[in-house]
This record gives structure tokens, C-alpha cells and sequence, in this order.
């Protein structure tokens, strides 16, 4: 299936879940993370879209973008990228892609780690490659780049019954 | 570790009180570099592996936020240090996909020799320490290693560095190929071929060996797919995926060369993979330096770097699998967003369900084939 | 040449009636014992310095490299470097081990070895003691290791030594089996427990008259030393030396001497037993017996060199399932042969021509069971299929 069938067939079966398709280099759609997972399941077994190859977080300054790059092994073709848009920084949620792509596992607990957006339903989402008790998201735009004193970083092991 | 303090913290966990705990240490010596597995076994079957990354963490991606285009280049070089030329490869790709930059065929050319040079390295690297896990007291690492040596000497010769070579650039390669380059890689190329006989011959039979790797560590073709897994390790267990054929990048379409597969997917499968892959690699070196076209190495237009705003993600088939970039710009001569698409780390996502039920040595033999290097699991 | 040979003998001869003459018998023989037993260590350890080297040689040249050749003409210095290093390094006792098993753990794993050196005959009567029953002694030693290697796994509190020990321990034990089983053909066929009597009884070195005997003890000694490719007690690659690991300093060298010696001991008895001891035309016995043992030490790092190591499970199928009843069928055979035939020789070929069947039957048995074996892709690769 090409993109743009796969995109139509997407608009078909969630009508109100896509919000844009903006015209880039990659084909790419904007999705709103309600029914995610079950859009992420129609990509996945009515396209063919059954490779997540990336699962990144973007930081722009109103908005986090969670964003998908789909690839399908039985038809092999150019990237089918799909974007979540979070405008709340605060407390930033966006259902897990595990039950779908095992692929997502690493991927999002890294990007829990680099920018603190949370995915629901991850099972066992934690730091993965910063100590816990590292204090902040080092990939967020305010967190500052400098020399962080040693007391400031947190305690570099985590507690006894956790190791 | 009191018995008390053991069956307190074993009650805790819901598990078997005959199991203990191990630490495969961020030391070890075939852990590919800092590493930990907390691995939990009962006797010497492995009954729980945790793998805990993050030892090896540079933050590259935040780095590179704050550095131009071409400073990025010698920290994408750092990032799987056994192949650094595809790395920078698959970085060009995504800066000059980003900001339309043409590169000259020349370029193009010495490009995928250099890429498939890489190729032939890692997969060298992979095959050799696979036998120093074996046991093998370093015999036949250092045969491999031998070769590899020879081939860092033309790495070398075009591009001033054996191993962190800073050689593309987005738009064409830093400088040309000496003078004698070609013929000393095709005399050099031969004798590789020679010793991948050689070696084929002399350590695939070994009983001990077959004995060790086959039926050990299997991995089915759906799981692997699902976990994301790429390369070699994918192809072993029967996906025809290789991203030069089926999202065609640089210059690959004009070659001719087969995706070796195999059908099972165990340990026995990758080592041979890895042979098969060295030598399409082989093939396509001598077409390209059959055709290797005369003309400029860089495209001078590039020499300014100002990518417009927007995103582009390129990505490669490098030795480990599929290595992209995700790069972010406003605009500005540093990107907004650096994002590497990781190849070993999702390499590494299938390795619980690959080795729950093996045992000890049988872990360390399967996590050798997956040929990881922890510095482009952790950037 | 003779003379050479018995050189030895008649200075400790000597030795002894000028004793004789100044001091009371048991002082004599007091002193002489105390002679014997520098001289045994003096032999014994001589050529565990001289193994350090000759492994790092051995192994560098199979890898086509050269080997230490800095220190010293031909690196020979590295022997006395490395244990002068190891001696003036930091003797650490982690907090949490057993301090007091802890401590005497090398010297279990040590001692044994260093006993048995006592039976082994260098030359024509060059024995330290000549034990009715030598190999039963030789035997009993080497299972005294059993206990040092878990002892000092255990006390050391660690769990890599841990699992290192209690895989090592399944594959002492179930290696004395089928070395039993080798030991007692050659009894049978000496007629004697001591290890000079079957020096004397090989008019054919017992290698040829009883091939798959020599194999199998080579295999299991192999196995008892803890030397690969049965080196699971320090498979560096997995699980870092294992036994080793808490251990520095002067202990650590106490393991390393130990290891060595256990080679040599191998060969040594290897040599005694199997390939007719001190026994050779020409040169005197001592040469020959020297002569034989580093080859056979040269055989055992050629292996390591080599081969790549075996999992567990294969190892202990590999002890009882192919060597045990290897070892039976070619006891019953040397027994058979043995009886039937009063001329040495003639038993001598019949034994061998015995041992060349089961070898066959073995190899015969082996294939019918490859064939229809579960796993295919075994069958498909050997047979070159895949």
C-alpha cells in the first residue's frame, strides 16, 4: 500500500484522530494520542506497518512531539512517520507502543529519561540510561548545559532494595 | 552473603529459593564494553536477565545541539567506534537529504567502498570474538584481527586517522584517494578473501563449536521484527530486510549483490551470516573500484552548511543493522534536534526471550552474536 | 651413557655413607630425606617457572605472533618477572570471606599436587619414595584438590566463585571415573601399583598396546587440572577467572603454581604410565623421562591454544556416557589379552589390536547415532547440507 493509501484508509477508520498531514520530506501524519493504541494496531496489521524502526521525542517550545517512523518489512518502501502532539509539559502522557512494537520498549524508556514524558502502560517504565535520582530531563531546552557539581546531581545509587 | 540475608532477599521476590543473583558486571571481560546484565540463574540455567545500559553515556545528542554541522562529524564517528565510516555515512545522508545537497558521483563511489570496507571490519571483529567467548584462548580473534589491521592501513592512507576516520562530509569526502590506493586495496582485498577461506574452513566444522552455537539462542523471525531488530541479526533468521535494497540510499541500485539469509536463527546462523554478508561486501568493493569514475570529491556548494528549517531522517544499513538520524533544524548552523536511531540498543531488546532457559555460557556466547557495542547502545 | 644415568644415584650413594660414618642411622636418613625433598621441589617447580614461559611462547607463536622477546634473550626473563611480580603484589583478604579457610584453601589445592610428585620415577631408581602403592597414592591426591577448589570458592564469599566452583566440582568428580578405568588397565597389565614396576613392565610402552587407555587418561587428567578446554573453574571469558578472583599476591601465585604443576604432573604421569617412563636407548633415563613430559606439556598447551570450550552439560555427557563405557570395554579387553598371552609382546598386540576395534565400534556406534539424531541441523552441517 502506498502512503497515501494508508493514510486514507487511516482517516476512514478514525476519522477525528488525525489532525494534519503536513507536507515535508518523510511522510508524515499528526495523530491525537487518544486511541493511539488501537491506530497503532490498524498501522500495524491492515498496512503492513510492522517495523518501528524510531521512537523519539522533539522539544519545541509549545509542544513536545512524540514521533513514530514506521517501516514495513512485507512491503518495503520510504518511511510512514506519525507525530503526537503534547502541549502540556507538565505532566506529558501518551499510551505505550509495547503492546504493539516491542521495538518501543528501550526507545520510550529513554525518551521517559531525556524529557520526562510518560508512557502509559509501559511495562516497567524507568530511567535507562542515567542513574535514578538524576535530577531533571537533560534533553528538555531548559535544562542547561554546564558543569553540574557533584552534590547537585543526586545520589548515584539508587537504595539498597533496589539495586 | 549471610543465609539469612540471602533467603530474606530471595523471600522478597517471588521467586525460587534456589535461585541466585549474578552480577555480569559493567567489568567483564566479554561483555562488548561497560555492560550490565543482572542475571538471575537456577544452578546454570539463566531463569531472568535484566540488561542495565548507561554506563557508556556521553550525550551526544545533547552535544550535538550545541555544535555545527561538520563539528558533529568526529562525534558521530565516536558513536559505534568499530564502524565509524558508516556512521558518518548514514549522518551525511540525513544532512544532505535535509538540505538537498548533491554529491558528486566520485564521491558517491569512494563512499560505498568505504562503507562496505567497514562492513567487512565489523563483521570481522564479530566473528572473532565470537570464538574468544567460545573459549578459544584469542587463537583465531587474532587471525581475524590480522586482517582487520591490514585494512585499517588503507582507512588510514585516505584519511589521515585508523579508526576515527572524520572523512565525509555532507556533500563529498574531506579529500581524494592517494595515489596507488586502488591497487593496494585490490591486492589487499584478495588476501582477505584468502583468509575468509582459510578461516571458513578451519573453524566452522569444529564439533566443539557446532555443539555450542546451533539450536542456541534462537530467535524467531516475527519476534525479531516486532522488537525491532535489524541487520545481520535479522537476516539470520530469515527476513529478507536489507534497507540498500528496500529503501535504496547513496548509490547502491547500480550494484549488484544478493541479501544472504538464513533460516534459523540461532547463534551457528549469525556466524554464518556474518560470512555471507563479508562476502556480498567483497563483490561490491571490486565493482565499485572496477567503475570508480574520475571528477571531484566534494561539492563545493556545501562548504557554507545552512540547512533550512524542517526535519529529515536518514538512515543507513550499517554493519549492525539499520542506523539512522533524526535531525531537527530552525534554521540555525546547529541542529535543533539530534536524534540517533540506535542500532544495537534495539538489537538488544529480544535478548531476554532469547536466553531465558539457557544456559550461563550459553549467554555469553548469544549476546557475542548479537555483536553489540555499548557506545552506540548508550551515545 | 651409563654412567650418566646412574650419576645421580651414586652422589646420593655417596652422600650417604659419608653420613653414615660421621652420624647415627636415623640422622642420616633424616638428612637424606630432607635432601630428597628440596631436590623433588627443586625439580618440581623448576619446570612450573619454565611453563609460564613456555605457554606464552606456545600461544603466541600458534597466533603468529612472537611472544615475549623483550625480557631477557628469547623473553626467558618473563619467567622469573612474572613471579617476582606476583610475589610483591598486594595480599588482599576481602572483609566478608572466611579468613581462616580462606587462607588455607591454596595450600589444599597445592600440597596434594606437590605430594605426588613424590612417586614419580625421573630416572633409574630416582624415585623419592617407592610406593607399593604409588598410583592408588597418586590418585587419592588428586581428589584432595576437590576439596581445595570448593573450599576456597566458598570462602571467598563471592558469587562468581560460587558458580565457578560448583561447576567445576561436577567435573572433577565425574572425570575420576573413566581415569580409574584407564589406571586400572595399566595395572592389569604391570601386575603392580607402583609406579616403577610399570616403568620396568612396558617392553611396548603401553600408548601403543592400549591407545584408547592413554587417551582417556590424557583426557581426564586433562580434566582433573582444570585445563582447557575443560577450564570451566577459570573460563575468563564468562565468569573472570572464577576461582581465582578474590585471590592476590602470594595466593594467587600459590594457584598458579598449582595449575602449572598439575600439567606437569600430567605429563609426568601421562609419561610413566603410558609412554614407558624413563625407559629409551641411548641416553640416560632421566633425559628421556624429561624429554617425554614436555612434550606431552606441549601437547596440553597446543590444546589450548586450540580448542574452544565445552559447555557443562556436554562435558559430563562426554565423561559418563563416552568415556565410562570406553574405559569398561577396553579394561575388559587389556584383562582378556593380558591372561591369554604369556609373551609381552604378543600381549602387547593383541591389546592393541583389540583397542583399534572398539575404536572402530566407537566410531561405527557414533555415526548411527549422529544419523538419527534429534537435531537435524547438526546432521544437515556436519554432513555439509546446510
Amino acid at each position: 500500500m502506498s502512503h497515501d493509501s494508508t493514510l486514507a484508509d487511516l482517516q476512514a477508520a478514525f476519522p477525528d484522530q488525525v489532525v494534519e498531514h503536513p507536507q515535508g520530506l518523510d511522510f508524515t501524519v499528526v495523530v491525537l494520542p487518544d486511541r493511539l493504541r488501537e491506530l497503532f494496531l490498524h498501522l500495524r496489521d491492515k498496512a503492513k506497518l510492522n517495523y518501528l524502526s524510531n521512537l523519539t521525542v522533539v522539544d519545541r517550545p509549545e509542544r513536545f512531539e512524540v514521533v513514530y517512523h514506521l517501516y514495513s518489512t512485507i512491503e518495503p518502501g520510504p518511511v510512514f512517520v506519525v507525530k503526537v502532539y503534547l502541549p502540556d509539559r507538565e505532566s506529558a502522557h501518551v499510551p505505550s507502543a509495547v503492546p504493539v512494537w516491542q521495538s518501543a520498549y528501550y526507545q520510550e524508556r529513554e525518551a521517559f529519561d531525556m524529557f520526562g514524558v510518560v508512557f502509559d502502560g509501559h511495562p516497567g517504565l524507568t530511567r535507562l540510561l542515567l542513574w535514578e535520582g538524576f535530577p531533571g530531563h537533560p534533553l528538555r531546552k531548559d535544562f542547561v548545559n554546564r558543569t553540574y557539581s557533584f552534590d547537585e546531581m543526586g545520589q548515584t545509587l539508587p537504595p539498597e532494595d533496589q539495586r | 552473603m549471610e543465609d539469612s540475608q540471602t533467603v530474606a532477599a530471595l523471600q522478597d521476590e517471588h521467586i525460587d529459593t534456589e535461585s541466585i543473583s549474578i552480577n555480569f558486571g559493567p567489568h567483564h571481560p566479554s561483555t562488548h564494553g561497560v555492560f550490565r546484565m543482572v542475571v538471575r540463574l537456577d544452578g546454570e540455567t539463566v531463569v531472568d536477565v535484566e540488561p542495565k545500559i548507561g554506563y557508556l553515556h556521553r550525550g551526544i545528542e545533547k552535544l550535538a545541539e550545541e555544535r555545527t554541522y561538520l563539528q558533529i562529524i568526529p562525534l558521530v564517528d565516536r558513536l559505534d567506534y568499530v564502524c565509524p565510516m558508516t556512521n558518518e555515512q548514514a549522518f551525511c545522508l540525513a544532512v544532505e537529504k535535509l538540505g538537498a545537497i548533491e554529491v558528486p558521483e566520485r564521491a558517491e563511489y569512494i563512499r560505498v567502498i568505504m562503507a562496505e570496507l567497514t562492513r567487512i571490519m565489523s563483521h570481522v571483529l564479530a566473528v572473532g570474538f565470537l570464538w574468544n567467548e567460545l573459549g578459544a584462548t584469542f587463537t583465531p580473534m587474532i587471525y581475524a584481527y590480522r586482517q582487520r589491521e591490514y585494512l585499517q592501513d588503507l582507512f588510514e592512507l585516505a584519511s589521515g586517522a585508523r579508526m576515527f576516520h572524520n572523512y565525509m562530509r555532507p556533500g563529498g569526502v574531506v579529500a581524494d584517494l592517494p595515489d596507488g590506493w586502488v591497487a593496494r586495496a585490490r591486492k589487499q582485498l584478495a588476501e582477505f578473501e584468502r583468509f575468509l577461506d582459510q578461516f571458513e574452513t578451519l573453524m566452522t566444522e569444529n564439533e566443539i563449536f557446532l555443539a555450542r552455537t546451533i539450536d542456541v539462542g534462537v530467535l524467531p523471525p516475527e519476534l525479531a521484527i516486532n522488537c525491532g531488530i535489524s541487520g545481520p541479526v535479522l537476516r539470520a533468521t530469515g527476513v529478507a530486510y536489507d534497507l540498500r535494497r528496500a529503501d535504496p540510499y547513496s548509490i547502491y541500485e547500480r550494484f549488484k549483490f544478493e541479501i544472504p539469509t538464513r533460516s534459523h536463527g540461532d547463534t551457528f546462523d549469525r556466524y554464518c551470516q556474518y560470512f555471507a554478508e563479508m562476502r556480498q561486501s567483497l563483490s561490491i568493493i571490486h565493482q565499485a573500484l572496477n567503475r570508480l569514475p574520475v571528477g571531484p570529491v566534494f561539492n563545493e556548494k556545501a562548504k557554507r552548511l545552512r540547512l533550512p528549517a524542517g526535519e529529515a531522517y536518514g538512515h543507513i544499513e550499517s554493519p549492525k543493522g539499520d542506523l539512522g538520524f533524526y535531525i531537527v533544524s530552525d534554521g540555525k548552523p546547529q541542529p535543533y534536534r539530534f536524534h540517533i536511531r540506535s542500532t544495537c540498543l534495539l538489537n538488544l531488546t529480544a535478548l531476554r526471550q532469547m536466553v531465558i532457559g539457557q544456559k550461563l555460557q550459553d549467554l555469553v556466547i548469544i549476546f557475542g552474536s548479537l555483536n553489540v557495542t555499548m557506545a552506540d547502545i548508550d551515545r | 651413557m651409563e654412567f650418566l644415568d646412574v650419576l645421580p644415584l651414586m652422589i646420593m650413594q655417596w652422600v650417604r655413607t659419608q653420613l653414615d660414618m660421621i652420624m647415627p642411622v636415623w640422622g642420616a636418613e633424616a638428612i637424606v630425606a630432607v635432601i630428597k625433598i628440596i631436590l623433588l621441589l627443586a625439580v618440581g617447580i623448576a619446570p612450573v617457572i619454565a611453563f609460564t614461559w613456555a605457554e606464552r611462547k606456545t600461544l603466541a607463536r600458534a597466533q603468529d605472533r612472537f611472544g615475549p622477546n623483550v625480557a631477557g634473550p628469547y623473553g626467558l626473563v618473563v619467567a622469573f618477572a612474572d613471579a617476582i611480580k606476583i610475589l610483591t603484589k598486594e595480599d588482599v583478604t576481602p572483609a566478608a570471606a572466611d579468613s581462616i579457610v580462606f587462607r588455607l584453601a591454596p595450600g589444599l589445592i597445592l600440597v596434594p599436587a606437590l605430594l605426588v610428585l613424590a612417586v614419580v620415577p625421573f630416572g633409574r631408581g630416582m624415585v623419592a619414595a617407592d610406593l607399593n602403592v604409588g598410583i592408588l597414592y597418586a590418585v587419592a591426591m588428586g581428589s584432595v584438590t576437590v576439596l581445595g577448589v570448593l573450599s576456597a570458592s566458598w570462602s571467598s564469599r563471592n558469587k562468581y566463585s560460587l558458580v565457578s566452583a560448583f561447576r567445576s566440582l561436577a567435573q572433577l568428580v565425574s572425570y575420576e571415573v573413566p581415569m580409574a578405568f584407564a589406571l586400572l588397565a595399566v595395572v592389569l597389565a604391570s601386575g603392580s601399583l607402583s609406579t616403577v614396576r610399570i616403568v620396568e613392565a612396558q617392553v611396548v610402552p603401553f600408548a601403543i598396546s592400549m591407545p584408547l587407555a592413554a587417551l582417556i587418561y590424557f583426557l581426564s587428567s586433562l580434566a582433573e587440572a582444570n585445563r582447557s578446554p575443560f577450564d570451566m573453574l577459570e573460563s575468563e571469558s564468562e565468569i573472570v577467572a572464577g576461582l581465582n578472583l578474590e585471590y592476590s599476591g602470594m595466593r594467587f601465585a600459590m594457584f598458579y603454581i598449582a595449575e602449572y604443576l598439575h600439567i606437569f604432573l600430567v605429563a609426568a604421569l601421562t609419561t610413566t604410565l603410558f609412554l614407558g617412563g624413563y625407559k629409551g636407548p641411548l641416553l640416560p633415563g632421566w633425559v628421556w623421562f624429561f624429554g617425554k613430559s614436555l612434550l606431552v606439556v606441549f601437547v596440553v598447551l597446543w590444546i589450548r591454544t586450540t580448542w574452544p570450550r565445552i559447555r557443562l552439560d556436554y562435558l559430563l555427557d562426554f565423561a559418563w556416557k563416552f568415556l565410562v563405557p570406553l574405559g569398561m570395554a577396553n579394561l575388559v579387553l587389556v584383562a582378556i589379552a593380558y591372561r591369554l598371552a604369556s609373551n609381552p609382546y604378543l600381549a602387547a598386540g593383541l591389546s592393541l589390536v583389540g583397542n583399534l576395534v572398539i575404536l572402530l565400534l566407537a566410531g561405527g556406534i557414533l555415526v548411527l547415532v549422529a544419523r538419527r539424531s534429534q537435531s537435524r541441523r547438526l546432521r544437515a552441517v556436519v554432513l555439509g547440507e546446510a
